[in-house]
């Protein structure tokens, strides 16, 4: 059994004891634990079942890489699957729950795969799935869909209840990893003067040297590690941020960083990680390396562990996963593992080397102590189901076909080598050369990759870069920290350097292991992806490393093959007997670690998902039962509802009243831009397709503004202020983007125009006063304007004060009624509102909404950009030739109007349609034709734009879109109502309401 | 993600202060044009792998737009400079041709 | 007539800065060419402040003068203010081509004090506030919005961003500004 030793452990404090539950089962653990160690102290081996096969998993690994021991961690609204175990710390309190099993971890039903893996090999889902054709939607899919996915998703009803943020930052040198190897990357960046950033993943500095024993400088590792931190900490151009994973490197030196600020403490009042968003001119990755698996039957049964990551947890937590621990390895520095083991009292029955001899400076001090090492030897296969029960052994150079030896042990140390962690450099690009003598790929550095400058922004550092021993580490990193800061030499600090004898690749065990033991030696333990499927995937042709690398799910999980894909590659080379370089890896993509989402949404969700933009009316509206709308980032009121009153009711009441009384809107969000200079006159001509240089200063013109495609893109009322000055309404959702087209034009193409634009949208609270009451209600206010019929008629305006205000009245209509439209400034906006609530209270004033809006723009025959339109349409289709001046040589979108296309006689063109019986066709309702299009799809002949109950009339009204409709006034064509009803509707003119436009010309 | 400098205020920043326009140096064809020169306005890009010059608007900066001469292959931004421009000034081409010998000159 | 209303009426909130609505603000938007000496004198004599270098904001005894654009000045003067300001500055440039407009309520002022404050701005900011001197302004994001940003002392900021976006611009600061938010990246 794993436990804990009853001293050591450098990172825990026994002091402060640590509840925490698994599977609902009490355990302890200490302050510094991770959940890794305080599983395996308290004796937890079994953790979890694999992803394919249900098979028993426990720990690996001690790091990112760890493939099994994930987690469902917390509840409710913290609840959150696979949280890693080796990297989460614990905290009292701490609920896990283990993944992939029903009913239980201890007896699951899925494990029935196991028994079947034989035919679950790689591909299995594509070839078995595919027929009956029928099956895959009823039956395939929805049983598949149930058993896959990794964890189980939090609950929808939940909302994560943590903040998180976001926070940009920059430095001329960030370093990822503060091993050693980052500390003297950083040390040498800022002693040199500059601005450096350096990032840890774990809790703790000094990455694995204090574990390993590491002399430097003539301290011992640990206490170089606090001397290097005190003097960073001294210096104010240097940042340190431990529990902070680098996740990624993108382009032009942008890297994501993850702090994890309350993962350790959930319900702190602060925020529970934060994303760093760092700009770094260089960045040193001082990653380290991970250890690779042996392959060999039986690798995945609980016990089976990698050789360093056992050290580790010793040194670090002093824990230890059993009594008599079997070591298998193909290189040194698992004879260190074997001998702190030994040292700490656990049994090491022999340590079993593929090397054909083993006498090297740490082989001889294993023998030591009496160690047995049995080299030219391979494990044969495991013994165990839940967890490890002893080992056969067989010769390196066989097939395995016999038992050599059979040795009882409770776990099994194995190291197959280490890979430089090359992912952060290869992120964006930087480029991979094999390393013969490590067998392992590592960072080229003649081939980084490139900034906006063209030059290199990424340089490997220490064992990230294949430096393993530390003395190397040490000379390498900090001569990279030295590069980056573009400074000049110093002296790096100076580690013992420990031989080792050189590693021999072993990529199987045994060497031509047969098949039965190929198929249980596990390269991805997480996807359950064997040596047997890469064997199987390069046979059937998959000859290429990303091919195989989809075809198996091999590195697919969420571990991204951290410790499989070497190896995998090295089989699949193999296989394809070719050299590994010549196969190459997989492409490294961000994020090294996954992100949690709330990470990804920083401070961007509830009321701050997106924008809201509010009017000057905006508190007003709420207060008085508005019922919004979004219309781009703006919220209008649909409507006012009032106590027991529907949405429907609210619209037509507000229709009735304003057509027979008195309505106020709030049209702020109108876009108003000024458009002025001595060019002005000459540019409105251009933008729009009326004549705008004919307008008179204090008159208004309706215009259309067209992309050169000729398309409709914006519409509004323009009023001239003076000679040289015009004011643009544009839709309230084009503002922002009429004025950045101005700027354009005016910027890249007629820049030796004189004209300027100010966006003055938000200036300005504009308010309509629209029916009968509107003069009188208006004068009530009392201003200096005359708002006589003929002193400020139909299509002028006047400038002047309103209740005391500075004000600018319109006589516009979008209604059909007599109707100003009322701006003065913002800050005014609300009393203004108030004072003509108040005045119109005897003609019954009330606000009304955008579907009142609408319905009365829609009764007058009005278009609305983004229903009539669609970015298809050209103003002659919605019969707005008035509006387009045949005087002028150009406009925008003149020439667009031009094409074949656009003047072809059976366009679709705006009518009216007013359905025979009087019902309301579904917006967007199409008019099918005769006969079927190139794709048999039924033709059609027309489509519903606008469609809405007019109070006014009583009945269905609509605009649409009909092939030469206006020819066909008076027919009945029939549009597809809901569900499946044909509804015949009459063909007639676009203006319901007043043809004559006597009510707003009183 | 890209940095960018904008020539018109002198500001370095990440590219979601920017906007991008496609490409620049187009030549507007207006009323009287041949079906063929329109086409190629409206529609017709070079899209090359390599030198590429394109508009960007400093929309959350001074509002500006400027054009911006990169390698569509390495993301190198060789310089920017303002937009009031019918092709890429002598010296950006010079700058160009010191880095990428290759290219065969603004057409 | 009634007291002009500002989008947030004056909100305050103490936390890692302490953060205020600096209420209604007379602010004026110029457009046209920056080396005309008449404008020069012209905003001299309304702000009493110096036309500003690029990317730099420059205060006078009656207002201040930030520059916004190579031709575009926004100047800041008291809310009353502004209306003469507008009309002297068109009568003192008449002839020109200078675009002027009053946009004092077309905005809300934000201002952030204390030594946390670059820390609380660069959590929605891709700016990097080390490269922002005193008397600097800086025209950036703010998470999803535009805003201008002016360094008016070491650890005093005034934000300036559209009246409609003032809540949201409020309520992100607030809530990134609450204590358990530290970051310590500026010191």
């Amino acid at each position: 059994m794993s436990h804990r030793l009853d001293t050591g452990g450098r990172l825990i404090d026994r002091a402060q004891k640590l509840e925490f539950t698994f599977n609902g089962k009490r355990l302890q653990g200490y302050a510094g634990d991770t959940l890794a160690s305080a599983l395996m102290g308290a004796g937890q081996v079994l953790l979890g079942r694999s992803f394919k096969y249900h098979r028993p998993r426990g720990l690996v690994a001690s790091g990112a890489e760890e493939p099994n021991a994930l987690f469902g961690l917390g509840e409710g609204p913290r609840f959150e699957p696979n949280q890693r175990a080796t990297t989460t710390e614990l905290f009292a309190g701490a609920k896990l729950a283990s993944q992939n099993h029903w009913p239980s971890l201890e007896y699951d039903i899925g494990a029935v795969n196991n028994a079947f893996a034989r035919f679950l090999t790689a591909g299995f889902y594509y070839k078995m799935f595919i027929h009956p054709r029928a099956f895959w939607k009823h039956v395939y899919e929805p049983f598949i869909r149930r058993t896959a996915g990794l964890g189980r998703a939090p609950d929808p009803e939940t909302v994560d209840a943590d903040r998180y943020e976001q926070l940009y930052a920059f430095a001329d040198v960030l370093v990822i990893g503060g091993g050693i190897a980052g500390l003297a990357a950083a040390r040498a960046a800022a002693d040199a003067g500059n601005r450096v950033i350096l990032c840890e993943q774990a809790a703790h500095w000094g990455g694995r040297a204090p574990v390993d024993g590491v002399e430097i400088d003539g301290k011992g590792a640990g206490d170089w590690v606090e001397a290097q931190l005190a003097a960073l900490r001294a210096l104010p151009n240097v940042t340190l941020l431990n529990r902070t994973q680098g996740v990624g490197v993108h382009d032009h030196g942008y890297v994501l960083a993850c702090q994890r600020l309350a993962d350790h403490e959930p319900g702190a009042d602060k925020p529970r990680q934060r994303l760093w968003r760092i700009r770094a001119a260089r960045i040193v990755t001082a990653t380290g390396a991970i250890e690779r698996p042996l392959s060999f039957a039986g690798n995945d049964i609980p016990g089976v562990m990698l050789a360093s990551a056992m050290r580790d947890y010793l040194v670090n937590w002093a824990v230890v996963p059993g009594k008599r621990v079997v070591v298998v390895t193909n290189n040194d520095d698992a004879y260190r593992s074997a001998i702190a083991l030994h040292d700490a009292g656990v049994t090491i029955p022999a340590i079993i080397d593929a090397r054909p001899d083993s006498d090297g400076a740490l082989a001889q001090a294993a023998r030591a102590r009496g160690i047995r090492i049995a080299a030219g030897s391979a494990i044969r296969k495991v013994k165990g189901g839940k967890r490890v029960s002893g080992v056969e052994l067989c010769a390196q150079d066989s097939a395995g076909a016999a038992t050599a030896e059979h040795i009882e042990c409770d776990a099994v140390a194995m190291s197959g080598g280490f890979s430089p962690v090359v992912h952060l450099f290869s992120h964006c690009g930087g480029k991979l050369i094999w390393d013969e003598a490590g067998g392992f790929f590592r960072p080229d550095p003649a081939r980084p990759p490139l900034g906006h400058d063209g030059q290199g922004f990424v340089i490997a550092a220490g064992s990230a870069n294949g430096a393993m021993a530390a003395s190397d580490v040490l000379v390498d990193a900090h001569a990279a920290g030295l590069s980056a800061a573009g400074a000049k030499e110093t002296p790096a600090p100076q580690a013992k350097a420990e031989p080792e004898a050189p590693m021999a690749p072993v990529w199987m065990m045994p060497a031509r292991a047969e098949y039965d033991l190929r198929m249980k030696m596990w390269l991805d333990p997480q996807n359950d992806v064997k040596v047997s499927d890469v064997q199987l995937a390069a046979r059937e042709g998959y000859e290429s490393v990303e091919h195989t690398k989809r075809y198996t799910t091999l590195g697919m999980a969420t571990d991204q093959g951290k410790i499989s894909n070497i190896n995998g590659l090295a089989i699949l080379a193999d296989s394809l007997d070719r050299p590994i370089p010549q196969v190459g890896t997989t492409t490294f993509r961000p994020p090294y670690t996954p992100l949690t989402m709330g990470t990804i949404a920083g401070e961007a969700k509830g009321p701050l998902f997106q924008p809201l933009r509010r009017t000057p009316l905006y508190d007003w509206h709420e207060a008085h039962g508005a019922d919004w709308e979004p219309v781009g980032q703006w919220r209008r009121p649909y409507c006012f509802r009032r106590a027991g009153e529907s949405r429907h009711d609210a619209v037509m009441r507000e229709v009735r009243q304003t057509r027979e009384s008195l309505g106020l809107l709030d049209a702020s969000t109108l876009g108003k831009i000024l458009v002025k200079g001595p060019d002005a006159a000459r540019f409105m001509d251009m933008l729009y397709t009326n004549m705008m240089s004919t307008l008179k200063p204090g008159r208004c013109r309706y215009g259309l503004m067209c992309n050169e495609n000729g398309f409709l893109m914006d519409d509004g009322v323009v009023a001239r202020l003076s000679e040289d000055a015009f004011l643009c309404h544009t839709t309230s959702g084009g503002a922002d983007h009429v004025h950045g087209w101005m700027e354009d034009w005016l910027q890249c193409e007629w820049w030796d125009w004189k004209v300027h634009t100010v966006n003055l949208t938000e200036q300005f609270a504009q308010i309509a006063i629209v029916g009968p009451y509107a003069r009188k209600v208006l004068e009530k206010l009392g201003s200096d304007i005359d708002l006589g019929r003929e002193a400020l008629p139909f299509m002028e305006w006047h400038e002047g004060t309103l209740a005391g205000m500075p004000a600018r009245i319109f006589r516009i209509s979008f209604s059909g009624e007599l109707s100003y439209e009322v701006a003065v400034p913002a800050g005014h906006g609300l009393a203004l509102w108030q004072k003509l609530v108040e005045a119109g209270a005897e003609f019954g004033v009330m606000p009304y909404g955008t579907e009142a809006l609408h319905i009365m723009r829609a009764e007058k025959g009005f278009i609305m950009i983004g229903d009539e339109t669609d970015g298809t349409v050209i103003p002659q289709d919605l019969g707005l030739n008035w509006a387009i001046s045949k005087k002028k040589d150009d406009f925008l979108g003149k020439r667009g109007m031009e094409r074949t296309a656009m003047v072809a006689s059976d366009r679709w063109k705006l009518v009216g349609l007013e359905t025979l019986d009087g019902s309301v066709l579904p917006h967007a309702a199409l008019a099918p034709a005769e006969g079927v299009n190139a794709n048999g799809q039924r033709n059609t002949q027309g489509r519903v734009t606008s469609s809405y109950h007019s109070p006014t009339l009583g009945k269905g009204i609509a605009l649409a879109l009909v092939a030469r409709g206006p020819e066909r006034m008076g027919e009945v064509i029939e549009f597809q109502g809901d569900g499946g009803k044909m509804v015949p509707a009459r063909i007639v003119e676009t203006c319901f309401y007043d043809k004559a436009g006597e009510k707003q010309n009183v | 993600m890209l940095i960018l400098t904008c020539p018109c205020c002198g500001v370095s920043a990440e590219e979601t202060e920017f906007s991008n326009g496609g490409e620049a140096h187009l030549k507007r064809f207006g009323p009287g044009s041949s079906d063929d020169d329109f086409e190629s306005y409206m529609f017709n890009r070079k899209n090359p792998r390599g030198v590429h010059f394109e508009r960007w608007r400093h929309a959350y900066g001074c509002g500006k737009w400027f054009i911006a001469a990169r390698c569509t292959v390495t993301l190198e931004v060789f310089a920017t400079y303002p937009a009031q421009t019918t092709e890429p000034p002598a010296d950006v081409v010079k700058k160009i041709k010191a880095r990428r010998s290759e290219w065969e000159g603004f057409a | 007539m009634s007291e002009p209303v500002s989008a947030l009426g004056g909100a305050q909130y103490a936390g890692m800065v302490e953060l205020a609505e600096a209420g209604p603000r007379g602010m004026i938007t110029v457009r046209g060419d920056l080396a005309l000496p008449a404008l020069a004198s012209a905003v001299k004599k309304i702000t009493g402040a110096a036309m500003p270098a690029r990317r730099q904001a420059s205060t006078g005894a009656k207002g201040a003068v930030a520059w916004m654009s190579p031709d575009e000045l926004l100047l800041f003067v008291d809310y009353a203010a502004a209306a003469p300001s507008v009309a002297a500055l068109e009568a003192a440039l008449a002839g020109e081509f200078v675009t002027i407009a009053d946009v004092s309520d077309a905005r809300a002022v934000l201002t952030l004090k204390g030594s946390q404050a670059c820390d609380v701005l660069a959590k929605i900011c891709p700016v990097d506030f080390a490269d922002l001197p005193v008397g600097g302004i800086r025209r950036s994001r703010a998470a999803q919005i535009a805003a201008a940003i002016w360094r008016e002392e070491q650890d005093e900021y005034t934000v300036i961003c559209f009246r409609s976006h003032a809540r949201y611009m409020w309520d992100m600061l607030s809530q990134l500004a609450r204590p358990g938010g530290e970051v310590g990246l500026y010191r």
